[in-house]
């Protein structure tokens, strides 16, 4: 295996065992059970946001955008925003775990196909179209999300706040388990089309002239995206530029375009960055800010870097 | 034998091509000429199936456009598209290498290894293969693309002005080695050509279209006129007859 893949594969380990040994007290037996889930997560989330987006930068021909950078993350609150506004804080959390977990699912891959699908069919290829309509709708999606949220009351509206940051404080099983049972198989059709990717990612007029149809391949990436970051943010919540950074850093470790070689090397960075993360945040710096808000601030800094360096085209 | 019957094209209801029918036979090779906006582009996207084609058919040997299978179209028919721009961040043997996509579907085998090799050296590429696409110079850089286009191996092959950006012996070369497909590999090489004098040198036909039609159809010799400048090209130059090959003077 390539070393860097394996030093990576080190990194991560390293980074499991510290999360489920360090600051360890009282009985092993429901801390073992309790921070497994909670590893089980992360890794889940990690490897479906980077796939996604690798596979999102793959059709859109660039490397520097991501789904939730137009608009998927404000999708997750509108919806959440409108099961509240409809059912009522009562009725909202009456209906059990998995259904919410579901619809939630559901919605936002039908919606996230329906978005993407419009954005990109109707940028035609134009990148810059792209960013720009797909801004447009993240600022509309958010628009309509508060104006839902003025016409619910303040508990509400916190309820779903809190519900707006990744978290992974508690992880229900029955809900691990359906988000692995979604995402999984996208995870491995993936990596039964990467050789398929390579094709794709060399622009339409080539990928044709080698004989694969990117409009047909275009919309079968779209749907894998969906479907990764739909159960992501159910499971965890929304991530903001988590997958840029991921697969900023991923770019850097293996420079080459082979998606035999990025999947799971973005896979393995987004794995090492948020149990690393969570582990140092959590028991060496005891804080509670969900990790989420300092990828984005530290990777927000390290992105404008990478991108001022031209390291990233 | 590419077969093309009947076909129009036009985009946002202005005509492009018109009524283009043609024939070209197996082996050889054809120059596809004329003024900028012509239809040649347009024309030769349409036989790789770039483009829908609306009205007409193509037939590439029993292939159908549009209806055939793109797998089976590429093991016959490879395109290097006009100014083709790869998106992704490639080295030049890696883009040569998925000129054998085709055939090995991700999976190279040594072969394919070797194909990829021979092609580079052909293309005096070999010492720049580890480097990516986009540090490369633009004439190294349309090499590269007309490797990854060599290397698929097909019976036809459509080449979008390939001289662009390169220098005379790399042109030379090029023809060369197109002319030398064609008679010894029996190949069918159709490429749009901008300097009138390499399609007069190299090809077997000339074919010259103007304002989406085809209006002269023959061997170079007799296509290539003082008439044809003024009239197709709009200027004066004059054709001379060199070791009974027609050349302009420019
Ligand atoms: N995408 C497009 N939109 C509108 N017009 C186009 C487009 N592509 C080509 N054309 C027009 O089609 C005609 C033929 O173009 P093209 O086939 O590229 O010519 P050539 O290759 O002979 O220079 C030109 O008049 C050009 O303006
Ligand atoms: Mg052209």
């Amino acid at each position: 295996m390539d070393r860097r893949l394996a030093l990576l594969c080190g990194l991560l380990a390293l980074s499991c065992v510290a999360f489920m040994l360090l600051g360890a007290v009282g009985s092993w037996e429901f801390l073992l059970q309790f921070r497994l889930r909670r590893l089980a997560a992360l890794l889940l989330v990690g490897i479906c946001l980077s796939t996604a987006t690798v596979l999102f930068q793959t059709i859109a021909g660039n490397r520097i955008l991501t789904p939730s950078l137009i608009g998927f993350d404000a999708l997750y609150i509108l919806i959440l925003t409108a099961m509240v506004q409809v059912l009522g804080l009562a009725g909202f959390a009456a209906i059990p775990a998995p259904v919410i977990f579901a619809i939630n699912l559901a919605a936002m891959t039908a919606l996230g196909m329906l978005l993407f699908g419009v954005l990109m069919f109707g940028a035609k290829g134009d990148m810059i179209k792209l960013v720009l309509t797909g801004i447009v709708a993240g600022i509309l999606i958010r628009s309509l999300t508060e104006f839902l949220q003025r016409m619910i009351d303040p508990s509400e509206f916190q309820m779903i706040q809190a519900a707006s940051f990744a978290r992974f404080t508690h992880v229900d099983t029955g809900l691990l388990v359906l988000t692995a049972a979604a995402s999984l198989p996208a995870l491995a059709l993936t990596w039964r089309v990467r050789f398929r990717l390579d094709v794709l990612a060399l622009g339409s007029e080539l990928a044709t002239g080698l004989g694969e149809n990117p409009q047909r391949g275009r919309k079968q990436v779209l749907a894998l995206i969906c479907v990764l970051v739909a159960s992501a943010t159910a499971l965890a919540g929304p991530s903001g530029l988590f997958g840029l950074i991921v697969t900023a850093l991923a770019y850097l470790v293996a420079p080459g375009t082979r998606h035999a070689v990025t999947l799971p090397t973005a896979a393995l960075v987004g794995c090492i960055v948020l149990v690393a993360g969570q582990t140092v945040m959590e028991r060496v710096l005891d804080l509670s800010t969900p990790l989420p808000v300092v990828v984005e601030l530290l990777g927000g800094l390290v992105f404008l870097f990478l991108v001022l360096k031209r390291h990233i085209r | 034998m590419i077969s093309i019957r009947g076909v129009k094209h036009s985009i946002q209801g202005k005509p492009i091509l018109q009524d283009i029918n043609l024939d070209l036979p197996r082996g050889g090779v054809t120059a596809l000429i004329g003024p900028n906006g012509a239809g040649k582009s347009t024309l030769l996207s349409l036989i790789a199936r770039l483009q829908p084609l609306g009205t007409g058919t193509i037939r590439v040997d029993a292939l159908q456009i549009g209806s055939c299978s793109d797998a089976a179209l590429a093991r016959v028919l490879a395109i290097m598209p006009q100014s083709a721009q790869i998106s992704a961040r490639l080295r030049v043997g890696e883009a040569v290498m998925m000129g054998r996509y085709p055939w090995h579907r991700g999976r190279p085998g040594k072969r394919d290894g070797e194909i990829v090799e021979e092609t580079l050296r052909l293309f005096s590429l070999t010492s720049l293969a580890d480097r990516f696409l986009d540090e490369i110079s633009g004439g190294q850089r349309q090499r590269a693309m007309v490797a990854m286009a060599y290397a698929q191996e097909t019976d036809y092959l459509l080449l979008d002005e390939p001289l662009n950006n390169l220098d005379i012996a790399a042109s030379r070369h090029l023809m060369r080695l197109l002319r030398q497909m064609a008679d010894t590999g029996r190949k069918s090489i159709v490429i749009v050509l901008h300097d009138i004098n390499y399609a007069a040198a190299f090809a077997d036909r000339v074919v010259v279209m103007r304002e989406g039609r085809i209006v002269a159809d023959g061997a170079p010799g007799a296509v290539i006129t003082p008439a044809l400048m003024a009239d197709v090209f709009e200027t004066d130059a004059k054709v001379h007859l060199v070791d009974d090959r027609p050349v302009v003077l420019v």
